[in-house]
């Protein structure tokens, strides 16, 4: 049979790429874009303003306890009707994936800061520098060490968090491999597959995290 | 010091409120023009109408393996793209899933489910349904070995089915002592039975035609559960116009013989040799 074993993954290979491809564009663009406002975010966490603590706890908050899937029907289908506006589904993935993003990164990145030991940034001030100064040298560097970690971590769970896209229109790589499975009913093989795409996607960023560990501590 | 802390962190705000806006920004334009004109009129001004369809249900609705929309569904909304617009490629599917159907429909993110829609009280409160194309009643299968022979035999067992879809609301509803298993999606619920983690699943009686004679080793326990139902394409509460032209068309189809066409060229492979079209759809 044409479409039995492994024959289904290269006669369908177009489709599936097709699907990662949208994975990889979600997952990516919400991680890239995420690093950067995490860290704002987790600046303002830190204020001592507490209008800000009060507001960017509760939006912390706000993606820890609301599941993603509340959030992407809400970007996709409530949020655009009220308006009376129309969001590609991608568009919707990108945004829910990007705020949460953010927390998460923000509190990751507070956390690191937080970690600090006091000596250094009393002695950074002591030797009359700024606090863009203290925070460029002394705080930064040491704090992006205890980033990456989590940072990673967070990748990975972005990738895999992506399967959920499905349910608003966004036809990613599972959604791809079950299209696949249904029509050929080869699910060991589709399944296998998609075992690898993700291993691949997330392995890398494991490798890259040890290894600039390593580096950092040498 | 206190001053410039405070300037820094409202500038920190500020970039992140713009970076985080303008990720948030690239929205897809306004729903075009509501106002008087109706939905017909809008979709032939667009020169495209948007059907929505499965892409995990063969033979209704599924991709090929060069990611075109086929099956019998894709089959009647390639017909209705010819007879609204002139053109049968005129259309744009989009893939649904079962527990997003009528969202799709209330955020008016398609114009027509054509999505092997079962027309029941709960949903017509949610969406308008058109004239029905196909008939179904809920059927429920169990491995070809075992012991269950009527759905008498399912109480105290486990049974399949998917969320949301007519066999939960039938088995909760009637047969309190049935334990049920809810998937999300046709896949899952497939293979959690195939797996062995249920007894017996319920679905739609066409659905279970086509699955049960692609796997052998499963039989049909009962093919006629419940009342009959139908299956009929679904549109906006708003979109009378849309609603009114359809139901012309699919009497105006049904009347041309156009349904069975459409079986020979989309289910009869996919059903048992004796199945009757006369089960399935409606006959001129």
């Amino acid at each position: 049979m044409q479409n039995s074993g492994i024959n289904v993954i290269f006669n369908n290979i177009g489709i599936l790429l097709d699907g990662l491809g949208n994975t990889l564009l979600i997952a990516v663009t919400s991680l890239f874009i995420s690093f950067f406002t995490g860290f704002g975010f987790g600046l303002l966490r830190m204020s001592k303003n507490r209008i800000v603590k009060l507001l960017t706890y509760i939006y912390l908050e706000a993606f820890r306890i609301i599941p993603i899937m509340v959030w992407l029907f809400s970007f996709f289908f409530f949020i655009p009707r009220t308006l009376g506006i129309d969001i590609s589904g991608e568009v919707a993935a990108i945004v829910v994936f990007t705020m949460w993003g953010t927390a998460e990164m923000g509190d990751i990145v507070r956390g690191a800061l937080e970690s600090l030991s006091k000596g250094q940034i009393e002695s950074g001030l002591s030797i009359g520098l700024s606090k863009l100064q203290l925070f460029l040298y002394i705080q930064f560097p040491q704090a992006i060490k205890r980033i990456v970690p989590g940072a990673i971590s967070l990748g990975t769970r972005m990738i895999k968090t992506t399967s959920l896209v499905v349910l608003i229109g966004v036809i990613d790589v599972i959604a791809r491999g079950k299209q696949v499975i249904e029509r050929t009913k080869e699910a060991f093989w589709i399944y296998g597959f998609l075992f690898l795409l993700f291993f691949l996607m997330c392995y890398p960023l494991s490798i890259m995290a040890r290894k600039l560990e390593r580096k950092w501590e040498s | 010091m206190k001053k410039t802390k405070k300037g820094y962190l409202i500038i920190l705000a500020i970039m992140t409120l713009v970076i985080g806006l303008t990720g948030c920004g690239k929205k897809d334009g306004a729903v075009s023009g509501e106002g008087t004109k109706g939905k017909v009129e809008r979709i032939k001004e667009a020169g495209v109408v948007k059907i929505g369809v499965f892409g995990d249900k063969p033979p209704f609705g599924y991709v090929a393996e060069d990611g075109s929309n086929v099956g019998y569904d894709v089959y009647l909304g390639r017909q209705i793209a010819k007879d609204l617009l002139g053109d049968e490629s005129k259309v744009e599917f989009v893939l649904l899933e079962a527990a997003n159907r009528i969202e799709y429909l209330k955020s008016k993110k398609v114009d027509i489910v054509l999505a092997n829609f079962t027309v029941t009280e709960e949903r017509k409160e949610q969406v308008n349904f058109a004239e029905p194309y196909m008939k179904v009643a809920l059927g429920v299968v169990a491995p070809k070995d075992s012991s269950i022979a009527s759905v008498e035999d399912l109480k105290g067992k486990t049974l399949i089915v998917n969320r949301g879809t007519t066999a939960e609301l039938y088995f909760t509803e009637n047969y309190p002592d049935i334990k049920l298993l809810a998937y999300d999606e046709n896949t899952e619920t497939f293979q959690a039975l195939v797996d062995g983690r249920g007894d017996a699943l319920a679905h739609d009686n066409t659905l279970l035609f086509a699955w049960s004679y692609e796997n052998q080793g499963y039989k049909i326990v009962d093919g006629n559960i419940g009342s009959q139902d139908t299956i009929a394409p679904a549109v906006n509460k708003d979109d009378t116009d849309l609603l009114n032209w359809l139901n012309d068309e699919i009497k105006t189809l049904t009347a041309k013989g156009f349904f069975k066409e459409a079986y020979d060229a989309e289910l009869k492979n996919h059903f048992s040799p004796d199945t009757n079209p006369g089960d399935v759809i409606f006959e001129k």
